[in-house]
């Protein structure tokens, strides 16, 4: 087996072994990224020089006997963490030349645990989109066929970890932006419990619903980057206190008579026919692996939508407010006044997509507007979270589909905003609610991908990778990956 | 609720946000089409109900009145666009 289709577990075993080094291994994801990524575009920022000296402190670590399951292990991360030393862009020109000053709390404990960084990955502007479109630096192709989106906004993590350009991969989901990615790639997602991972050094998108999570060839790779990122962080005031259970240790778990809602709100309009007998196929399996099914409803979901296009834009605006061209970021050129200086540097700074929700935002927070857009939008998040509230009284997952179709072709949706809204019409509720959520593989429609949205209740993690998990023990897509890779 | 470029003009000036005079149109009309995707909004019956500020209805944790972070100024304005003796510099406010 080459070293690019090993698992987690295994690469550490083999590392453990010396089976192979580090360095080697690192040198062969290098090598990789230099042969396909002029294709994917998954990468802004390669850091080569980095990586290896990592990999050979890791080495050393592991040679001394105090190697962890992440030591060594080559991973990429989503350029909207904030790496110290390296560039940071968020997929923006108003961040292009901007060398973070500090390490972000989930970069930080991946250092700690003496995982290697290959580099940063693309990604729709500021996390804004669904296609991976809206990047300054290009849209990425999605590898199982470059024709197609590999999905937004953590596009370029998914491309790379489907196409094995690193064992692993980091993304952060405001919308769907870990699930509907993974849905469309063949790969596992997980998009935690608000509050679980630490936003510290995350640029903010809109601060009550991000959070970041891993992307992942397995459940049991997931569980293993979950475990590390996981954990109360002081410096960010909405990080959850909340204890850190051993992930891996429940993954074996019977799922005799667990109970799956399946919301019929999640099989209507909307729906490709294809997709949806997948995910039926899927739900039959975990009937047959002991679990029992309920048909449950979600009846505000079809506000869900609606009302994150308000909530959404609202926090942006706010968030990005800080980005004037004064300390950091892009200034523009012979500013008249500071007026100018403001309008510019951000007029130019920022593209069309994140202009367009920032302006929705600075509407909906203006005088008169408020109660009609804002306030009722929280209002609306409220029936939202108590739908998901009502069915976790009788059920203990909810599944469905991760994205109402395949991947779609690049400049499809582009002209079309709310069109591209639409994809994420079965995500966007769990972030509102602050829930968990996953998508897995399960049997590919023409080729393409396809992922089962896996929704558990708060701070439920290690059931949904158990959930995940024995679906991965008893089907195979999820081992398969994308032709000439 | 369709916008106009006069809206738009007047929105992006609350945003300090430079929106091209031929972008103008095209913009206003993708605003509005979002906007009537969120007025769907309007058929949900919210008299009474709580508005939803935090996912975990959760308090904002208090630390204590203490200086934890070191100074890194120095580092912090090398990568500002102009600064002068520890200051960021902007054009002139007052004459």
């Amino acid at each position: 087996m080459s070293l690019h289709e090993k698992s987690i577990a295994e690469l550490a075993a083999g590392l453990r072994a010396k089976a192979f080094s580090s360095v080697e291994l690192t040198r062969h994801y290098l090598r990789r990224i230099a042969a396909h990524d002029a294709t994917l575009n998954s990468f802004i920022t390669v850091t080569e020089e980095q990586a290896l000296e990592q990999a050979a402190a890791a080495d050393a670590r592991i040679q001394a006997g105090d190697a962890g399951p992440l030591s060594g292990i080559p991973l990429a991360q989503k350029d909207i963490f904030c790496t110290n030393g390296v560039r940071t862009s968020c997929g923006s020109k108003m961040l292009d030349r901007f060398i973070a000053p500090y390490d972000a709390t989930v970069i930080e404990r991946f250092k700690a645990a003496g995982a290697v960084m290959l580099g940063k990955t693309n990604m729709d502007e500021f996390a804004m989109g669904s296609s991976n479109e809206t990047s300054f630096y290009g849209p990425v192709r999605n590898p199982w066929n470059t024709e197609l989106v590999p999905g937004g906004s953590s596009g370029g993590s998914a491309a790379a970890a489907a196409a094995r350009l690193c064992a692993a991969a980091t993304g952060t989901d405001t919308g769907g932006s870990i699930r509907q990615p993974a849905a469309l790639c063949n790969l596992t997602g997980l998009k935690p419990t608000y509050g679980r991972i630490s936003r510290y050094g995350m640029i903010a998108f809109a601060s009550s619903l991000d959070q970041a999570g891993p992307i992942t060839r397995s459940a049991e790779d997931a569980a293993t980057l979950l475990q590390v990122m996981a954990g109360f962080d002081p410096r960010d005031s909405t990080s959850a206190e909340e204890p850190v259970p051993d992930y891996l240790a429940a993954l074996g778990d019977d799922l005799k008579g667990l109970k799956i809602g399946l919301p019929k709100e999640y099989f209507g309009e909307g729906l490709d026919p294809a997709v949806a007998k997948a995910i039926e196929a899927a739900i039959e399996e975990y009937k047959r692996l002991g679990a029992e099914v309920v048909e449950i409803s979600l009846p505000n979901n079809g506000l869900a939508v609606p009302a994150y296009y308000v909530v959404a834009p609202a926090e942006c605006s706010s968030n990005l407010a800080r980005f004037d061209g004064v300390r950091f970021g892009h200034r523009c050129a012979d500013p008249k006044d500071l007026e100018d200086l403001y309008k510019r540097s951000r007029g130019e700074g920022f593209g069309d997509e994140v202009k367009r929700r920032i302006l929705v935002g600075a509407y909906a927070l203006s005088a008169g507007y408020y109660d009609a857009y804002y306030l009722k939008a929280q209002q609306v998040r409220h029936l939202i979270a108590d739908d998901f509230n009502r069915a976790f009284e009788k059920v203990d997952v909810i599944m469905g589909p991760a994205s109402p179709t395949t991947a779609f072709k690049l400049g499809e949706k582009t002209d079309d905003p709310v069109q591209m809204y639409l994809s994420d019409i079965y995500t966007i509720a769990v972030n509102l609610a602050g829930l968990p959520g996953m998508s897995i593989p399960v049997e590919p429609v023409d080729g393409r991908p396809v992922g089962l949205q896996i929704i558990g209740n708060y701070f439920d993690e290690a059931r949904l990778l158990n959930v995940a998990h024995r679906f991965q023990q008893a089907t195979e897509w999820h081992r398969q990956g994308p032709a000439g890779y | 609720m369709p916008l106009d470029k006069a809206d738009v003009e007047k929105i992006a000036h609350l945003a300090r946000l430079a929106v091209s005079e031929e972008a103008l149109e095209g913009v206003a009309g993708d605003l509005s089409n979002i906007l009537d995707l969120v007025e769907q909004m309007g058929a949900a019956d919210t008299s009474g109900v709580e508005p939803m500020a935090h996912p975990l209805h959760m308090a904002q944790r208090l630390r204590p009145d203490a200086v934890t972070e070191t100074d890194l100024r120095d580092r912090f304005q090398s990568i500002a666009p102009q600064t002068e003796d520890g200051l960021y510099l902007v054009p002139r406010v007052v004459e």
